[in-house]
């Protein structure tokens, strides 16, 4: 598979570490009155499905950034790449 | 129609004529005590022990393609029960007790071949740590002995012992542990079954779920509806596609695991040997192949089939150890769909709807888990209960904090 890296172009993804789901940037508030079931779920269920999935990918034998990844689990077709900053800035976190 | 070696002299002098097809070709009924969803090893050997030994009778096994398509025919036909933890070892060792009686049990020849498993020690460290599993196993009735460089040399004599960077230090061998004609499984399965009155249903995949007031009444099939007091999953890879009919999410990642072939060579390795300073294990099937593996590909897959860089990782975990076996030839690799949980121990549950029943998550280790798996699942599904080597493999250990994580991995399923 070749990721298209938003800042140095396509490169292998050998290069990267796979982190799970896009869905992990969403982390739960932890002053929740419902925080321990909401961990639970953020921590442990998946919705793992076939086909298109955003997900995460270290670029850890490169430029150390993260991306967000849509790829298809059937046919490994990569459709978008982003940096995994813009798309967590995009939702209003770490501003 | 029982096999004996009476029946092929007979056949033989008779021309073949008398041999009948292993199972029948059943429509499906309007509806069911009981249906097992999947036609692998798994899901035929729950629909088996329902019928032998739970006096269970309106038995389907509804499967999507061909049975024994699946993982149960995409594996490295390892048996085994080398585990450390509670919840694992007891449940692993009556599955390789189930093993050794299987042939007989169901009259069928899937050429159990009990010729050993070694891991491999190279550091002090790892020492300690397979002597701990080594204790582990024996209390818990299961055999286990280490072996020294010597010992090693005697049964390898190829294995370099003295190598700089991974030198063999010794090795936990577990003599009971072998391979297993792996399709012959499924198929001895299925007909045993069968002659007991399941009606095994091929090309027959499950849409959807009929789900009314928290209790599930039936399935939605390509072949129409089907009742059923009882459903039980045991759909490995595809799990999370399944249960996402019934609106569940699990623990659970499905990923990619590659295998591989070599061409046939003359007798070389006599048993199992695993690697243990990379991730790398080996056994010569009896056509006298090399079945190899090594690491998943690490992300989420349904495509059953892998990327190059993990074939050149296993392959170089493969001439670290046998330098020997970098001039054969790979004949065929192949990927299989894991449904790797975040704990990598699997689960023998019912879910939180009466009537439908989860038996999944077994990682890259469900071959050798299917006996048990499918006499777990049995019990459950008869008794509602789970089975006294079984209980663990609960859904509701993850938010408890009750994993079963062999190697203390955390909730990375593309690291057990």
């Amino acid at each position: 598979m070749i990721i298209d890296h938003p800042l140095l172009g396509p490169r292998d993804a050998a290069e990267f570490t796979y982190m799970g789901d896009a869905k992990l940037i969403d982390r739960p508030d932890w002053q929740s009155d419902t925080a321990a079931q909401d961990f639970y779920e953020y921590g442990y269920l998946r919705d793992n499905p076939a086909g298109w999935h955003d997900e995460l990918w270290f670029h850890e034998a490169g430029d150390r950034s993260w991306l967000v990844v849509t790829r298809n689990t059937v046919t490994h077709e990569i459709s978008k790449v982003a940096l995994a900053r813009d798309v967590a800035r995009a939702k209003g976190r770490s501003k | 129609m029982r096999y004996s070696g009476f029946k092929v002299i007979k056949e033989a002098l008779t021309g073949h004529k008398g041999w009948k097809p292993a199972w029948r070709d059943p429509e499906p009924q309007s509806d069911y005590d009981i249906i097992i969803i999947g036609g692998g090893g798994h899901g035929l050997a729950t629909a088996y022990y329902l019928a032998k030994e739970y006096g269970q009778k309106r038995i389907a096994v509804l499967e999507k393609g061909w049975i024994g398509g699946g993982n149960v025919g995409r594996n490295t036909t390892i048996i085994r029960s080398n585990y450390l933890l509670d919840g694992n070892e007891p449940f692993y060792e009556f599955s390789l007790k189930l093993w050794e009686g299987l042939e007989q049990d169901f009259n069928y020849n899937a050429m159990i071949s009990q010729r050993g498993i070694l891991n491999l020690i190279h550091s002090d460290a790892q020492r300690d740590a397979f002597i701990r599993r080594g204790n582990a196993m024996l209390l818990n009735g299961a055999d286990a002995e280490m072996l020294s460089t010597e010992q090693i040399k005697a049964r390898y004599p190829f294995l370099n012992t003295q190598d700089a960077r991974f030198p063999i230090k010794g090795g936990l061998a577990q003599h009971r542990g072998g391979t297993v004609r792996h399709d012959a499984v499924a198929w001895g399965y299925a007909r045993g079954a069968d002659s007991r009155g399941v009606d095994i249903i091929q090309n027959c995949e499950v849409t959807g779920f009929r789900i009314e007031n928290g209790k599930c009444l039936g399935v939605e099939t390509s072949r129409g509806y089907i009742g059923a007091k009882k459903i039980g999953c045991a759909v490995a890879g595809s799990s999370s596609r399944l249960m996402s009919k019934a609106d569940m999410r699990l623990p659970m990642e499905s990923h990619v695991l590659q295998a591989f072939v070599s061409e046939g060579l003359k007798p070389v390795l006599p048993g199992v040997v695993t690697f243990g300073a990379g991730h790398f294990y080996v056994s010569q099937s009896d056509k006298g192949g090399l079945v190899f593996g090594g690491d998943l590909d690490g992300y989420n897959s349904y495509a059953q089939r892998g990327n190059l860089p993990t074939v050149e990782d296993v392959c170089e975990g493969g001439m670290a150890i046998f330098p020997a076996f970098g001039r054969a030839r790979l004949l065929r690799m192949w990927g299989g769909i894991m449904d790797m949980s975040m704990d990598g121990s699997p689960i023998i549950d019912r879910t939180h709807i009466d009537g439908l029943y989860f038996n999944g998550g077994w990682c890259y280790g469900g071959f050798k888990a299917t006996p048990a798996s499918g006499f777990c699942f049995a019990h459950l599904l008869t008794n509602d209960a789970p089975h006294p080597t079984a209980t663990e493999y609960r859904f509701d250990r993850f938010e408890k904090g009750l994993m079963i994580d062999e190697k203390g991995m955390g909730n990375q399923p593309n690291l057990h």
